[in-house]
């Protein structure tokens, strides 16, 4: 009996492998391009660089972590509803947690920004990793401030009366009013978390690819530090098990 | 003594600590105005800064140099 060879072999994962002749698709060259660009180990790596064994490298990852709660508890807020979020007891307890951990989010974000500016982060092709992060830094003051204007309360009467002129003066307020309560609603759950959402993806990606960046090179009277080139992590190779930095 | 509800419990803690019940107070430096809780979250953050950067990172076997 002879073996079906239109039928390949079943990969690890159980799907089948790809046909030769189907190299040329383009679900076949984004998948190329995707495993080469992130290969699993790199995208999910188990050890980082010794390096980071320092606590101001923890600030990134807190940083996600409050904008994870931003996230779902503004997702309960969604569910419930303006009356439930005013009213209810449990309700008024999300809307602060909503509130503080956006607070937290910021704190730990400028925090972060305050560290990678220092350590000059941008090194070693590490332009778009900085800029993601600066580009997420404004959408996140937009998103927050179309928050501080969805409160239904004397503040965000105060702010919105308050920031008309400015944002009219800019010629913004052709398409983002801001005494405009619906619109700053959908600003604020919909278009800015999409593309906050976008870019700290991005930023994290380039992350992986990039690899965190080292501390400057320290100073020596034989081997004087050159800061500015230095080049990509590797892939976690060595260095500290995630684990133990526990 | 009337027992306290949860709610009466927190307030009275919380509120001695911060007042939230009047007009908030800020400083002023020339042309720089700034409310008093910015600034205290502003030092709080250099603070946490300063201290990402000088403490060391616990490890497994306790804290390297």
């Amino acid at each position: 009996m002879s073996a079906d060879v239109g039928t390949p072999a079943p990969l690890a994962t159980g799907a089948p492998a790809p046909l030769p002749e189907d190299a040329g698709q383009w679900t076949a060259r984004i998948r190329r391009r995707a495993v080469g660009a992130f290969p699993p180990e790199r995208l999910l790596p188990d050890r980082q660089p010794a390096y980071v064994a320092s606590w101001i490298y923890v600030f990134g990852v807190l940083t996600l972590t409050s904008l994870a709660v931003v996230a779902l508890s503004g997702a309960v807020l969604a569910l419930e509803g303006p009356s439930w979020w005013h009213q209810s007891r449990v309700g008024l307890f999300v809307n602060s947690t909503h509130l503080w951990s956006v607070e937290l989010f910021f704190f730990f974000m400028v925090v972060h920004l305050w560290g990678k500016f220092f350590m000059a982060a941008w090194r070693g092709r590490r332009r778009a990793t900085w800029i993601t992060g600066v580009v997420s830094f404004i959408v996140s003051v937009g998103t927050a401030f179309t928050g501080y204007l969805s409160q239904q309360n004397f503040d965000s009467q105060w702010i919105g009366t308050q920031a008309k002129d400015g944002i009219n003066a800019t010629g913004a307020g052709a398409f983002f009013n801001v005494l405009n309560f619906g619109q700053m609603l959908m600003w604020h759950i919909l278009l800015l978390p999409l593309v906050l959402g976008l870019i700290v993806v991005v930023h994290v990606l380039l992350v992986r690819k990039r690899g965190v960046v080292p501390p400057f090179p320290a100073k020596t009277a034989a081997a004087p530090a050159l800061a500015g080139d230095v080049a990509p992590a590797p892939a976690a190779t060595g260095g500290e098990k995630i684990g133990e930095q526990q | 003594m009337p027992m306290l509800s949860a709610d009466q419990a927190a307030s009275r803690v919380f509120g001695a600590i911060v007042n939230l019940g009047g007009p908030g107070t800020y400083l002023h430096w020339g042309f720089i105005q700034i409310s008093l809780a910015n600034f205290l979250v502003i030092v709080v953050m250099v603070v946490v800064f300063l201290a990402a950067i000088l403490l060391p990172f616990p490890h497994r076997g306790g804290p390297r140099s």
